[in-house]
């Protein structure tokens, strides 16, 4: 049994105005979510990504199917019953929403004091957690003092405070700057990897879902478009809202406004190589040009590094002899995915 | 100003009285108006609690009574201020009339006030597993202690207002010490000694509310 399972869950919110009709934020999900993995929910605002990842937590409530959480089916639970529940999922949001009236210790001890923790466990507990996020020395700081990287990692200590199963990620980098950013990634990552914590992931950015996901699913018009490994959705992508998202990071070839500009610039024939397969690498592509007598040159395109795994397109002008440029492509459409440009 | 020496015994305890009854009224109606404020609050649509009958039911009697002139509630409200405070005449009745305004005002400031707490703040509190009394009392109020200091500086300063009508029920004060001493007897030196202390007791509670304000808000 997955440790969190969506099943057929839909949410009507009423529309405004008497009349109106309701607005189905969420419309027949099904995700199921393992133990230790990290998922992106990727989406456009609007999309129901907020709305899904707020169930998971009980802070909304599903208008029909169910989501069960390591065994209990939370969209059936009373308020009162979902707080010790609660206390296995943690929850770090875009603005941060720390506490301003307690300090950064005062901020992580509140879910320890909510969750009945001893005091005399709370010293310990909040100087490790402290040390983990490299917060040491901001103990006794308000939250108006720090910087904006700085209150994330806050709400990342104070969301692991009662040793969650979970942590749910409400945009946690969107109101960050690039290397804040990567910052706050880093230390995500580390908190899947060292405590096994399952990572749920909200986010419109496909730079977060490629250096932190292990898995996405995209969602439009509140349903879930298209899952899968996250290597596989961006070498791969079948539906047209993924393949959006995907081309945001990594064109796939030229888009019609460029092409005009490129021939203007560049003689030949145009082919884009789609690199999604470690077995062949850009220089073995590049081989065979070469022992053709091709001259290429790179004009567009770049490769990216997901899960490891290097992927992209790239977008060669090839000049010499016709026949020599068209064997050339015919050998190299035998290794890689080869699309001549129009 | 010789007639001001004389009177100085009455001068300094008008000025007690006037501290008396607003202390009082501002502890009764204090408390009161925060738990009706937080009532308006929590049971506004979209609330922690919202709950529509009771969040109308609210609003109406907070609208009904806290446009009445507060020279006329003191009177209207006499004969219930006797069967509470057992006499119609004197400091108590004032005060308790007095309580009873700060209280639906105080409601309102309390409301204001809360409705600025950023609800992200409340909404991760909950996530963490806090309950709502919870929330409240470890949040809520928390969060908006600042600008609630500021808001009751604002109702001390109302009562003060207040305090000086209490002389139609009897009821001692600076309000009534100017007018029995300074206005009906045409002395204008007592009238503005009365006035003089009136500005020094606001000058004073204003300096610290918002110097308390200032602390809370570190700022």
């Amino acid at each position: 049994m997955a440790l969190i399972e969506i099943r057929a869950v839909s949410r009507e919110f009423p529309g405004r105005g008497r009349k109106a009709p309701a607005i189905h934020a969420l419309d027949g999900v099904d995700l199921e979510i393992e133990s230790g993995e990290i998922v992106g929910i990727v989406g456009y605002s609007g999309a129901g990504k907020s709305t899904l990842l707020r169930l998971i937590n009980a802070l909304d409530r599903p208008t029909s199917g169910t989501v069960t959480v390591d065994g209990s089916v939370v969209s059936a639970l009373t308020e009162r019953q979902l707080l010790p529940v609660r206390a296995e999922i943690g929850m770090i949001f875009q603005q941060f929403n720390l506490l301003s009236s307690r300090t950064v210790w005062g901020n992580i001890a509140y879910p320890l004091q909510v969750a009945g923790v001893p005091k005399s466990e709370h010293q310990r507990r909040i100087s490790d957690l402290l040390h983990f996020v490299g917060l040491a020395d901001k103990a006794h700081a308000w939250p108006n003092e720090l910087s904006g990287g700085q209150k994330q990692r806050v709400g990342i200590a104070r969301a692991l405070a009662t040793n969650p199963k979970i942590l749910l990620a409400d945009e946690p980098t969107s109101a960050l700057d690039p290397q804040t950013t990567d910052e706050v990634l880093a230390l995500l990552r580390r908190v899947n990897e060292e405590f096994g914590i399952t990572i749920v992931l909200i986010t419109h950015e496909m730079e977060v879902v490629r250096t932190l996901a292990h898995r996405v699913a995209v969602m439009e018009k509140g349903r879930i478009v298209e899952t899968g490994p996250v290597f596989d959705l961006f070498a791969n992508p079948q539906h047209e809202a993924t393949r959006r998202f995907v081309s945001t990071l990594v064109e796939q070839g030229p888009p019609e406004r460029t092409r005009e500009r490129l021939r203007e610039r560049h003689e030949g024939r145009f082919v884009t190589l789609s690199l999604r397969d470690e077995s062949v690498t850009p220089s073995d592509v590049f081989a065979q040009l070469i022992d053709r007598g091709v001259r290429f040159e790179l004009i567009h395109g770049g490769v990216e590094d997901v899960n490891g795994r290097t992927f992209g397109h790239l977008t060669l002008a090839l000049t010499g002899d016709p026949a020599r440029v068209d064997e050339a492509i015919t050998a190299v459409s035998g290794m890689v995915e080869t699309t001549e440009v129009p | 100003m010789d007639r001001l020496s004389e009177l100085q015994d009455f001068y300094w305890q008008a000025t007690f009285e006037t501290l008396y009854m607003v202390l009082g009224a501002l502890l009764l109606g204090g408390v009161c108006g925060l738990l009706l404020g937080l009532l308006l609050y929590v049971t506004r649509t979209g609330g922690i609690k919202s709950n529509r009958v009771v969040s109308v039911l609210s609003n109406v009697v907070v609208n009904t009574f806290r446009p009445i002139p507060f020279i006329i509630l003191i009177a209207a409200a006499q004969p219930l201020a006797r069967a509470v405070t057992g006499t119609g005449i004197g400091n108590k009745p004032a005060i308790f009339v007095m309580a009873i305004a700060a209280t639906f005002g105080i409601a309102r400031i309390v409301e204001q006030n809360l409705l600025t707490v950023d609800p992200g703040v409340l909404q991760a509190a909950r996530a963490m597993g806090a309950s709502r009394t919870r929330i409240i009392f470890t949040v809520l109020l928390p969060e908006a202690l600042g600008p609630l200091i500021l808001g009751y500086t604002f109702a001390v300063v109302a009562l003060v207002d207040m305090s000086a009508v209490a002389g139609v029920v009897g009821g001692g004060g600076l309000g009534n010490f100017a007018i029995v001493y300074g206005y009906r007897q045409f002395d204008t030196v007592v009238t503005w000694a009365a006035v003089l202390m009136i500005i020094v007791i606001v000058q004073v509670t204003q300096f610290c509310g918002n110097a308390l304000a200032r602390k809370v808000l570190r700022r």
